[in-house]
């Protein structure tokens, strides 16, 4: 089940701590990866451990230039590409009142609008093959909100509708557009918080512990798969119960 | 330009999986031929690999039947 073999992935965000769970679960099933990233010398990292013959694609996915080559790219280098994963985030948490229209225009530009591009540049290639998977990684905020972040709450909601809207564009070619939607995963950001503020926040998770990256891979290596391709336009949360919409 | 104009036949009966007899040249995609929006994006990628030009999207939306995208294609296409 969910075997991957002979199929290709570019993944944004590579290297950062859900981005890199991702990347050994594809790899793990069989795919063949194009990692994306700020940071070559992480990514060539990241690429010498995985082994295989994986490509690493540099991209500062808050330039449109970039944006619009890294599928091409990712095709000449891999032959093909079946699988999408929008990954990569940033945050820039203010409280509303003090947020900056850059920190609003920061989050949208790499969390959405890049998803919004290569999602464009990929459905054209993916069209004529009958057959694609397009994932973004939301998160269990764009659902609930959460202070300080409207703008990453916003921008990660507008990954679900917009993922809606092309699930439905797409579907009658073989192409699925799904999103998974994790709670807090640890990670160097939730590792940085404070003592008490992780003890407020295990409080809100029935769970009662933080989520690990693989267990975000599971969830999109099985939307990746042929297996689900009856799955579309949908969201996955793995959030330890903390958000059951 | 007749080589042309049945080339371009030719994909819109597999394209859209109708009788070639329907394919006239005034015959429009979406009213004629029951293609929808998503059908006309892939017949705009199955001509420009066909022909070899590239459809940038603003004439893209002007073919609308077959006549213009045998026009198009006449006027713009390399070989």
């Amino acid at each position: 089940m969910f075997d991957l073999t002979g199929m290709t992935a570019l993944v944004t965000g590579a290297t950062g701590g859900i981005g890199a769970a991702i990347a050994r679960a594809l790899a793990g099933q069989g795919a063949r990866l194009a990692l994306s990233g700020t940071s070559a010398d992480k990514l060539a990292a990241l690429a010498a451990e995985l082994g295989g013959n994986h490509v690493t694609l540099p991209c500062n996915l808050a330039d449109a230039g970039q944006v619009e080559s890294l599928v091409p790219d990712a095709i000449a280098a891999l032959g093909k590409l079946d699988i999408l994963v929008n990954n990569a985030g940033i945050t820039r948490d203010n409280l509303v009142m003090r947020m900056k229209d850059e920190e609003w225009h920061a989050v949208h530009q790499v969390n959405l609008e890049a998803a919004f591009r290569l999602a464009r540049a990929a459905s054209r290639p993916m069209m004529k093959a009958r057959f694609g998977r397009i994932i973004s990684i939301t998160s269990v905020v764009g659902v609930t909100g959460n202070p300080g972040q409207a703008n990453y709450a916003a921008a990660k909601a507008g990954l679900i509708g917009m993922s809606k809207a092309l699930a439905q564009e797409l579907a009658s070619r073989g192409i699925t557009v799904n999103c998974v939607a994790p709670g807090f995963i640890a990670s160097p950001m939730t590792a940085a918080l404070a003592d008490a503020q992780t003890t407020a926040l295990l409080a809100r998770i029935p769970a009662g512990r933080l989520g690990d990256g693989d267990e975000v891979a599971a969830a999109l290596v099985w939307l990746a798969s042929r297996e689900a391709g009856y799955v579309t336009g949908q969201t996955i949360h793995v959030n330890g119960g903390m958000a059951m919409p | 330009m007749s080589d042309v104009a049945d080339r371009v036949k030719k994909i819109v009966v597999e394209h859209l999986g109708v009788e070639a007899d329907k394919v006239t040249e005034d015959a429009s995609f979406i009213d004629d031929l029951g293609a929808d929006s998503l059908d006309t994006v892939e017949l705009v990628m199955a001509f420009e690999e066909e022909f070899g030009v590239e459809i940038p999207d603003d004439a893209a939306e002007k073919i609308l039947t077959v006549k213009d995208a045998i026009g198009f294609i006449a006027a713009n296409a390399k070989g």
